[in-house]
């Protein structure tokens, strides 16, 4: 059966969507990466889309669920690479792409997770001050 | 007056028809140099309502067409199906209504995303939805 790859790439996971997902496709991908991202407790997803021409509400609500799940399982998730008619599409379809940050490429979705994740532990940090100090 | 060139039908009734159908329908939009937010816009449109179509009616008849008005030329697309009907279309045609607990943004997005949109319902024979993308709007 066909199924999209995760690759581990440093600290975080890296899907690249080649293909036009339909829907089995997308269901699997959301299940294999929500379990992978628990074995490897990553703290950030990478779904690279520039390779896709359409996203339905479909496809929006699997990458919204990708997105909520991980941070339950406190992981941030960046879709990188939306093709500019895709990005039009989606505001007039009036889809929000709830639970995911964007950005332009791989390398800028890294820095983004790089950037969330220091200021989690910061915030982590901090909260353990607290608690020392009580 | 629209006038229709050419005529494609196929019929969608399992949830694998959908990646060949959108695939012609983008053939289609190619072949009349349709611009790439256009056929986007258009794609995803057909993808809402196809998707509709299997939900709720289990499948139905899409047709593709070239129709030409003037000087303008688009792709015109028509979804018919045999499923229960909508009752109350204005209310499905809302931001946010979905009988299927979903966004319910199906209908009144495709409704903004083309040039044209229709739809007509019977309660208990069917519902049938077409839409036209033109090419220079
Ligand atoms: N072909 C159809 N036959 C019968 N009912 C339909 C059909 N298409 C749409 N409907 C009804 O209209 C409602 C609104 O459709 P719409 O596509 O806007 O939202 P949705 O499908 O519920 O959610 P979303 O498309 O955001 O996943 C549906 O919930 C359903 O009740
Ligand atoms: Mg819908």
């Amino acid at each position: 059966m066909e199924r999209i790859p995760i690759l581990k790439l440093g600290a975080f996971l890296l899907v690249t969507i080649q293909i036009d997902l339909y829907d089995r496709l997308a269901l699997d991908l959301e299940e294999d990466l929500v379990a992978m991202v628990e074995k490897t407790s990553v703290k950030g997803v990478l779904i690279d889309i520039s390779a896709v021409g359409i996203v339905d509400s479909f496809m929006g609500k699997i990458l919204g669920n990708i997105g909520s799940m991980c941070k339950l399982l406190d992981a941030e998730t960046v879709v990188v690479g939306m093709q500019p008619a895709v990005a039009i599409t989606l505001v007039e379809l009036g889809l929000p792409l709830k639970g995911v940050y964007t950005a332009l490429n791989v390398d800028k979705g890294m820095e983004l997770l790089r950037s969330k994740i220091e200021i989690e532990d910061i915030v982590e940090a901090d909260d353990d001050d607290d608690t020392s100090l009580n | 007056m629209i006038l229709p060139l050419t005529k494609d039908t196929i019929q969608v009734y399992r949830e694998q028809d959908v990646v060949p159908f959108r695939g012609r329908v983008k053939e289609y939009a190619v072949k009349i140099k349709m611009g790439l937010v256009g056929q986007t816009k258009l794609i995803t449109a057909a993808s809402e309502i196809v998707r509709n179509m299997l939900k709720y009616a289990n499948g139905g008849e899409t047709t593709i067409e070239i129709v030409s008005r003037g000087r303008d030329n688009g792709i015109r697309l028509t979804f018919d199906d045999k499923g229960p009907g909508i009752a109350d279309i204005p209310l499905a045609m809302k931001d946010g209504f979905s009988t299927g607990r979903s966004l319910g943004l199906g209908l009144p997005g495709t409704k903004r995303l083309v040039s044209e949109f229709d739809i007509k319902s019977e309660p208990g024979s069917g519902t049938t939805v077409t839409i036209i993308m033109w090419i220079n709007g």
